[in-house]
């Protein structure tokens, strides 16, 4: 008991110390010279609230983990059988059904505001799905994916502030240019071990950025590009005026009044095709020859490379189709925002994407579906907290990993089945 | 078909291999034998291309293979296993015969995410090809279980089949029988025997159990403390004063 | 004589900042040396580091302290103080959980745990910069008064000075002292350590502890030397000297002070003569050049890999 006193005294102190310095005085700068003040009682009791309950979490520790670990028991769930594969698989694509009809109606019912962010959470989708199979799939954690968003972006961006090029084209370009840098890239870094990788494609996300920031007569430099064109529909504009000869106008094809609205579900609905697009594009990569690769180099390195698969080809694919994917929605976010800038691809991107796939549960799509609409809508729906959002990403991310390292939904492998032939 | 000549390999001051040279002929299995920490590892890591040997050549159908990469080393048909087995644990066992078989599915793509007739016909030639050597091992009613959790005699002839799924020329196993009873190391003596006389493969094969390998080897290498000892057919070993020395002199 | 005056203020720019890098290098190379995993948190540490020492200083200035050995000891003892204590909580919280887990894990909890320091001060403090005051002025100057004229501030001899101090002492601790003699049985292997009665578990606090009290130092240092800091400057500093341990060598010491030193050279070189907004490309291409040509770093062991 004392040396568990003892180790909850120094808890309460350590505590207090990492607390008090930086939460109880506040600096302010006064023209060059800089000032300090107390801030109000009420972060002093809150501090002393936090080392009180470090003290007494610390000197019953045993106790209450002990209570903690009880509390599976209570959960009727935890210890039932899993499901088995092929109902399980009917299950989830009946879910993933209702979940697509119900995104195909949302438009129509929704505000304008919300499909503007139910689009932005299809982008985000995108991008952890992709993300996915690199950190998921293939267990390489890629620190800068964000850098092949931006290169989707800023592809259309460019080609069609220079070329004239619409989004139809350029989506394909942006995601092919997307995967040809994650292809060039990836090659020489690929060898690296895990957290080397992690670091190396850090630093090519940063070198990306830094170049778009000050490349500023092709890039705008911190400026951005703005008036990047909205996507047509087989030459209809979704404008109230026609900006390009030969297209028409949506709104008087069919007769109708001219809403602004049109437009925001139109994207809204390309990005649901996309991400449709990408979910079922790579879950069947998933049960191909290269995700069985991919899972099989994960599992065990030196095994796959005797049986003969390439290290560098295998998790070269990965990286390819990762970025390939993060190029697409970075087509569609230019496409969205209509002016992009450096601002949007900094590594916080990175980490939130990153983020996604963590909570969702490394290698699971559903999970990682789930994951990318609570993070992208709660700091929505609480904007008061909205200033705490980073703050939580971060404990969020560390709680994770320490309790259920795994993810919300963790991934349940599909696996092939050998049919008896009787 | 191979034939290693010379080879050395050293680690920083310690030169594990000195000098070793064996070769093995089109319908034969050789065994390597010697005590613990002779450098019978080392050898069938630097011909698996797992290492960099420091010296000597291997020659593998007439054509230079040391130095190449593992997994081309592989892909010509020389495919090892290994002396703590490594298996793809959390996937089933048929599905560790799928990995094995990834360049007879050699498909794009493309032909994969549309599911063309075409990859659907390969890959269920390719389950067709894990039946059979599930079948052949013996490990049918395991197919569609997590691989880690066999049993451990039933996990090396997993990784016997998952060799052969790949169509070897040439099947390197690294202490085939270790950790096997009587009765397991028996039906391994039998399928070893049986991939040289039905599949026409070469064996090499490490071991200590010295039944099995006067059982079944036509010829046997004896290393000791990195240098070739002896080698011949498993009479000519079983009467060498060497071998008996350097076996008896240590036990 | 002006082109190299011009070199040599180039240079001694360039060693002033690297040899803070390497400061916050030891940090990095020493956890990894133990426990092989990045502390990408590092960083931050190094960031509180320098709000506490500026809060210590802005303090001591309210009370009418003034006496200048005075208030930077004081400041510097702050810093460390509050540094070594958040480097042993994060450890506790959220690294010794997920130790011997897979690699990502302990990365992944490590990125989580950047982000949330960042945002942490980021809440109290504010997110823009506030000044540090320029508390050791003046320097020597050399070169004809009529063109360009090479200067050490006083303020950089002190940034060599305490450095050279620091690594003097850390390898005097290293090689002398019990816990040093641990540390070395431990980034050996763990396993054993743990076997013949070595606290493993004091002695990865004890990594965390040293590695954070030096980023402090580093902190109050650089904040003095730029003169201002804000909550995202741990950031890329801490990047900055996670790629000059890896230059040297990571879980090298000797390593972490020559790589940081190259760095920071290069940086102010890339600075002087080409353009400061490169610098961090520079200092990034170096990095992932070192990793792909020399994994190993210019002083680090190569390993084997065991089958």
């Amino acid at each position: 008991m004392t040396a568990n006193l003892k180790h909850a005294l120094f808890c309460a102190f350590i505590t207090l110390i990492i607390s008090y310095p930086i939460l109880g005085f506040d600096l302010k700068g006064r023209g060059t010279s800089v000032a300090l003040e107390g801030v109000d009682i009420s972060t002093s009791i809150g501090v002393l609230l936090a080392v009180v309950i470090v003290f007494v979490f610390q000197l019953y520790r045993d106790t209450i983990m002990g209570s903690v670990r009880q509390l599976p028991a209570i959960n009727p769930l935890a210890n039932r059988e899993p499901m088995e594969q092929s109902k399980r698989l009917k299950l989830e694509s009946i879910l993933l059904t209702l979940m697509v009809i119900g995104a195909v109606i949302w438009p129509f019912i929704a505000s304008r505001g919300a499909v503007d962010l139910a689009t932005l959470v299809l982008i985000y989708i995108m991008l952890a799905l992709g993300l996915n199979v690199v950190v998921g799939l293939a267990g390489l954690l890629d620190l800068g994916y964000v850098a092949f968003y931006a290169v989707g972006a800023y592809s259309f961006a460019l080609l069609s502030q220079y070329f004239g090029i619409s989004f139809w084209f350029a989506l394909p370009i942006g995601a092919g240019l997307a995967a040809l840098f994650g292809l060039v890239l990836g090659f020489p870094v690929l060898r690296l071990r895990g957290d080397y990788l992690a670091i190396v494609t850090l630093g090519f996300g940063e070198i990306i950025r830094i170049l778009l920031n000050n490349m500023t007569s092709l890039t705008g430099g911190p400026n951005g590009i703005g008036g990047i064109p909205d996507p047509t529909l087989f030459g209809m504009e979704f404008s109230r005026l026609i900006k390009e000869e030969g297209n028409t106008s949506f709104h008087e094809t069919f007769g109708i009044a001219y809403s602004g609205e049109h437009k925001v579900i139109f994207l809204y609905l390309i990005a649901l095709v996309l991400a449709v697009i990408t979910a079922v594009a790579i879950r069947r990569l998933m049960r191909m020859p290269v995700g069985r690769a991919w899972e099989a180099l994960r599992e065990d390195e030196i095994a796959a490379k005797s049986l003969g698969l390439s290290r560098t080809a295998v998790k070269l694919s990965a990286f390819t189709i990762g970025a390939f994917f993060a190029g697409f929605a970075g087509t569609v976010f230019a496409s969205k925002q209509g002016f992009i800038s450096p601002e949007s691809f900094v590594f916080l991107e990175s980490a939130i994407i990153l983020a996604i796939v963590v909570l969702g549960g490394m290698g699971s799509q559903m999970g990682v579906i789930l994951a990318a609409i609570a993070v992208t809508i709660l700091p929505e729906l609480a904007r008061e907290f909205s200033e705490y959002r980073m703050l939580i990403f971060g404990a969020a991310m560390v709680l994770m990993m320490v309790w259920r390292p795994q993810g919300l939904m963790p991934m349940r492998r599909i696996h092939i089945e050998l049919k008896r032939q009787e | 078909m191979l034939e290693v000549q010379n080879l050395s390999m050293r680690f920083g001051g310690l030169l594990a291999v000195d000098q070793v040279s064996l070769d093995v002929q089109e319908h034969e299995i050789v065994a390597i034998i010697g005590p613990n920490g002779a450098g019978k590892t080392t050898v069938f890591n630097c011909m698996s291309g797992f290492y960099k040997p420091t010296g000597g050549k291997i020659l593998f159908e007439g054509n230079e293979i040391q130095g190449k990469p593992d997994y081309k080393i592989s892909r010509l048909g020389l495919v090892r296993t290994f002396q703590h087995v490594r298996l793809f644990n959390r996937m089933t066992v048929v599905e560790n015969l799928l990995v094995a078989q990834h360049r007879h599915l050699n498909t794009n793509l493309i032909s994969g995410i549309l599911k063309t007739p075409n990859y659907r016909e390969r890959e269920q030639k390719s389950l067709d090809r894990a039946a059979y050597w599930l079948d052949r091992v013996g490990l049918t009613e395991m197919a569609n279980r997590d691989a880690g959790n066999l049993a451990y005699g039933q996990q090396r002839r997993l990784e016997i089949a998952r060799c052969m799924v790949t169509e070897p020329k040439l099947l390197m196993l690294d202490e085939p029988a270790a950790g096997l009873n009587p009765a397991e190391t028996k039906d391994l003596n039998q399928l070893i025997i049986s991939l040289k006389e039905d599949y026409n493969v070469s064996v090499v094969l490490i071991e200590h159990d010295m039944s099995l390998v006067m059982d079944i080897s036509d010829r046997i290498n004896v290393i000791n403390q990195g240098r070739p000892l002896a080698s011949g057919t498993p009479d000519e070993i079983r009467r060498n004063d060497d071998v008996i020395k350097a076996y008896l002199g240590e036990a | 004589m002006q082109d190299f005056l011009y070199f040599l203020q180039q240079l001694i720019n360039g060693l002033t900042i690297g040899s803070t890098y390497a400061l916050i290098a030891i940090g990095y190379t020493m956890v990894y040396g133990i426990i092989g995993m990045i502390n990408f948190a590092h960083g931050e540490i190094y960031m509180i580091g320098a709000y506490t020492a500026l809060i210590a200083i802005t303090g001591l200035a309210a009370l009418g302290i003034a006496w200048l050995p005075l208030v930077l000891i004081v400041a510097l003892i702050c810093a460390m103080i509050v540094s070594s204590s958040m480097g042993w909580a994060v450890e506790r919280v959220a690294y010794r959980p997920v130790r011997g887990k897979h690699r990502l894990i302990p990365l992944i909890s490590a990125i989580g745990m950047s982000i949330f320091l960042q945002n942490y001060v980021h809440l109290a403090q504010g997110s823009r910069n506030v000044g540090f005051p320029d508390l050791i002025e003046g320097g020597f100057r050399f070169g004809a008064a009529d063109s360009f004229q090479t200067s050490i501030s006083y303020m950089q001899i002190t940034i060599f000075i305490t450095t050279l101090v620091c690594m003097t002492v850390l390898s005097l601790f290293i090689s002398r002292s019990r816990i040093g003699r641990a540390c070395r049985a431990v980034s050996q292997d763990l396993g054993m350590a743990n076997l013949l009665g070595i606290d493993t578990n004091r002695i990865i606090s004890a990594t965390f502890v040293i590695g954070a009290a030096l980023a402090a130092v580093a902190g109050l240092l650089l904040g003095m030397y730029y003169g201002s800091i804000d909550p995202l400057f741990g950031f890329i500093a801490g990047l900055k000297a996670f790629t000059a341990a890896v230059l040297g060598g990571i879980g090298s010491i000797p390593g972490a002070m020559l790589g940081g030193l190259i760095l920071g050279v290069a940086e102010s070189m890339t600075s002087g003569y080409l353009s400061g907004e490169y610098k961090d490309v520079v200092s990034f291409g170096l990095l992932i050049l070192i990793l792909l040509f020399k994994p190993t770093g210019l002083l680090g062991k190569p390993e084997v890999e065991k089958i």
